[in-house]
């Protein structure tokens, strides 16, 4: 069973020609088939914990492993870290001009899967995968997030998750940003995702409300670059009720 | 890529829409067209029409110093059965009828040729194979001048290939009769320390079509006048360009598009990818819609897509209108960066840093590419820039 373990992670960035430690001593352990969510205000360090995970080079990592399936991550570039199984589907994904949706999908699905799709049963996979997600076919020659509207890159988002199959998905605020039927349509394709039972989640977001969609297994709230406290869902309701001022008090990074 | 959204830093995209009675282009120029080297003077380098050159890497083609090797540079012509092929002496009435120099160099390169070369497809002519014509220099510097003729109604296709090592001053004449329609594609791929400095002029004729690639990769300086104009109503030019600009080496595509005559149209695309420190790309697109130019329709389009740090881009669009009886004008310039964040993301999906910039910069070229129609120019060139990214990325 895969696991993903995060122990003692810290990661700074260099901001106005200052190291600043963002990440203090992070400690995570996900197993294929769990949701976790980790929930905190902004300026906590969830999404850094995603763009480490993912190796963005704009993070250092000054101490700390990260392991899936026993697997040194940090060691790995960030192409081998997506085809080791991990996804991070992003809170601002970017235009890639002169490259079309479709065409990017199935070199992503060749390098991930080791071989290219076969075309037939490539082009009705990903036909249905996107009808799911309610997207009109016409995305698919479509510049890769150039002119998207917010819903319409979190839906490509999703499309890629269900494609690309990971061990790990992280999602780094898929609902930001959202209406409420876009939050469901989202919602429901990482819900088929976890159905299959082989993917580890962890949900990063600030608000509850996509918790009403996605049931997590436990939650974590996030407070100045750790995890100040864990719980099953029900910690989720405390939050609602109480919000993060609990947490803050301690004065959160940037 | 956004309208002039990520200029890098160190490069500019300017344009205008000028209304004028007098036109700029030709008030900007240090000097009036002409066939004789000495109607120019030399050009010290803060001329409008050599601003962006560097005038030191010419080899001494600007200021005289330049000497013809006699050998040194080949060209050798291969043409399917119905074209006539031959080698002319100066005194010609076939040469320079499309177009006179518009700077020293040009003006040298008439001045200086021995033998010109004329390819002619006659009248109703409909050729299913390519004329070829091979300019491999083997360290030679020469001055050429070449005239490809379409008879009227005649169909051709051209690929001009330059390889080697040359200094090569080398202007062409394109001349299309009446319905004629000519492709021409120009490869620059040059090894990397020659120059190549030319006009193409392509007088287009009544009802005519010409459609031009330039395909620029190789060479130290690359500058290229790629003109148009019409010898009767109902022409059409599409002049497309791509080129892949390397540390250190400077490409310069200056082109002019003249409606000099009623109901023409122009569509003009470059496209032009940069990478390493001092690779320098000059893009100048000059459009003119002369008065009696009415029912005029013309585009023209510049995208750059910087890969790398330290590359320098320069991008002039220019229009200028004297009627308003035109059905339509417009240009576009843009110059886009490839940049971390880009990378990061297609990475992040498993896809090798190299594969993620081929990705990127065969996306970028492949509407251009795809429209020469000659494979083995396709593919060549889909090889090189796969070439030029490894080289890169290692």
């Amino acid at each position: 069973m895969a696991t993903l373990e995060i122990r003692d992670l810290h990661v700074t960035v260099e901001a106005d020609n200052a190291t600043k430690e963002i990440l203090k001593g992070v400690d995570l352990t996900v197993k294929q088939g769990e949701t976790h969510a980790i929930m905190g205000p902004n300026g906590s360090g969830k999404s850094t914990l995603a763009y480490s995970l993912a190796g963005h080079p704009k993070y250092t990592i000054t101490g700390g492993t990260v392991t899936l399936d026993g697997e040194d991550v940090l060691e790995m570039s960030v192409d081998e870290r997506a085809r080791a199984g991990l996804f991070l589907a992003m809170q601002y994904p970017v235009e890639v001009p002169g490259v079309s949706v479709s065409n990017f999908l199935r070199t992503s699905a060749t390098a991930v899967r080791g071989e290219a799709p076969k075309l037939r049963t490539w082009v009705k996979e990903v036909k249905e995968a996107m009808e799911r997600l309610n997207m009109d076919p016409a995305f698919a020659e479509r510049n890769v997030n150039e002119g998207f509207s917010g819903g319409e890159k979190k839906r490509h988002e999703i499309l890629q998750l269900e494609l690309l199959k990971p061990k790990m998905a992280i999602l780094d605020e898929t609902d930001s940003g959202l209406d409420v039927d876009a939050l469901r349509v989202v919602s429901e394709g990482v819900n088929r995702v976890r159905e299959t039972g082989e993917v580890g989640t962890l949900l990063i977001t600030h608000y509850t409300r996509i918790l009403r969609y996605i049931k997590p297994d436990y939650v974590h709230v996030f407070a100045n670059g750790r995890i100040a406290e864990s719980g099953g869902a029900e910690l989720a309701d405390k939050l609602e009720a109480e919000g993060y001022e609990a947490y803050t008090k301690g004065g959160a990074s940037e | 890529m956004a309208e002039a959204q990520n200029i890098p830093v160190g490069s500019t995209t300017a344009g205008q829409i000028a209304v004028a009675a007098e036109s700029t282009v030709a008030t900007r120029m240090s000097a009036p067209a002409s066939f004789d080297v000495a109607d120019f003077p030399v050009p010290h380098g803060r001329e409008e029409e050599w601003r962006f050159t560097p005038l030191e890497r010419l080899r001494g083609l600007h200021d005289g110093t330049a000497v013809a090797t006699g050998d040194g540079v080949k060209v050798d012509v291969d043409a399917p059965e119905g074209v006539v092929v031959e080698t002319v002496g100066r005194d010609d009435a076939r040469i320079g009828r499309a177009g006179t120099p518009v700077d020293r160099v040009a003006a040298q390169a008439y001045s200086a040729f021995e033998k010109a070369g004329v390819i002619t497809v006659p009248k109703e002519t409909v050729l299913t194979e390519p004329i070829r014509i091979a300019v491999h220099g083997e360290g030679g510097t020469r001055f050429g001048h070449q005239v490809i003729e379409l008879g009227a109604f005649a169909e051709a296709v051209v690929v001009i290939d330059h390889t080697g090592d040359a200094v090569l001053a080398a202007n062409v004449d394109y001349v299309l009769g009446d319905g004629a329609k000519l492709t021409v594609v120009s490869v620059q791929d040059w090894d990397d320390k020659a120059v190549h400095v030319g006009q193409h002029n392509a007088l287009i004729g009544r009802d005519a079509t010409f459609k031009s690639f330039v395909v620029t990769f190789g060479g130290d300086l690359v500058r290229l006048h790629p003109r148009v104009a019409y010898a009767g109503p109902g022409g059409e030019a599409e002049l497309f360009g791509l080129y892949f600009t390397d540390a250190g080496q400077h490409q310069e595509h200056r082109l002019l598009v003249d409606h000099n005559v009623p109901h023409c149209k122009s569509n003009v695309v470059y496209k032009g990818a940069l990478q390493g420190d001092d690779a320098h790309a000059v893009w100048i697109g000059d459009v003119l819609i002369e008065a009696a130019a009415e029912g005029t329709d013309t585009y023209e389009m510049n995208r750059n897509l910087v890969l790398t740090d330290g590359a320098r881009v320069d991008s002039v669009p220019n229009l200028e209108i004297e009627t308003g009886e035109i059905v339509g004008a417009g240009h576009a310039s843009a110059t886009g960066r490839f940049d971390d964040e880009q990378l990061f993301y297609l990475m992040a999906r498993g896809i090798p840093e190299l594969d993620a910039r081929r990705l990127v910069v065969h996306g970028f070229f492949a509407e251009l590419v795809q429209q020469i129609g000659v494979a083995d120019i396709e593919e060549r060139l889909l090889g090189k820039i796969a070439q030029e990214l490894e080289a890169s990325v290692a």
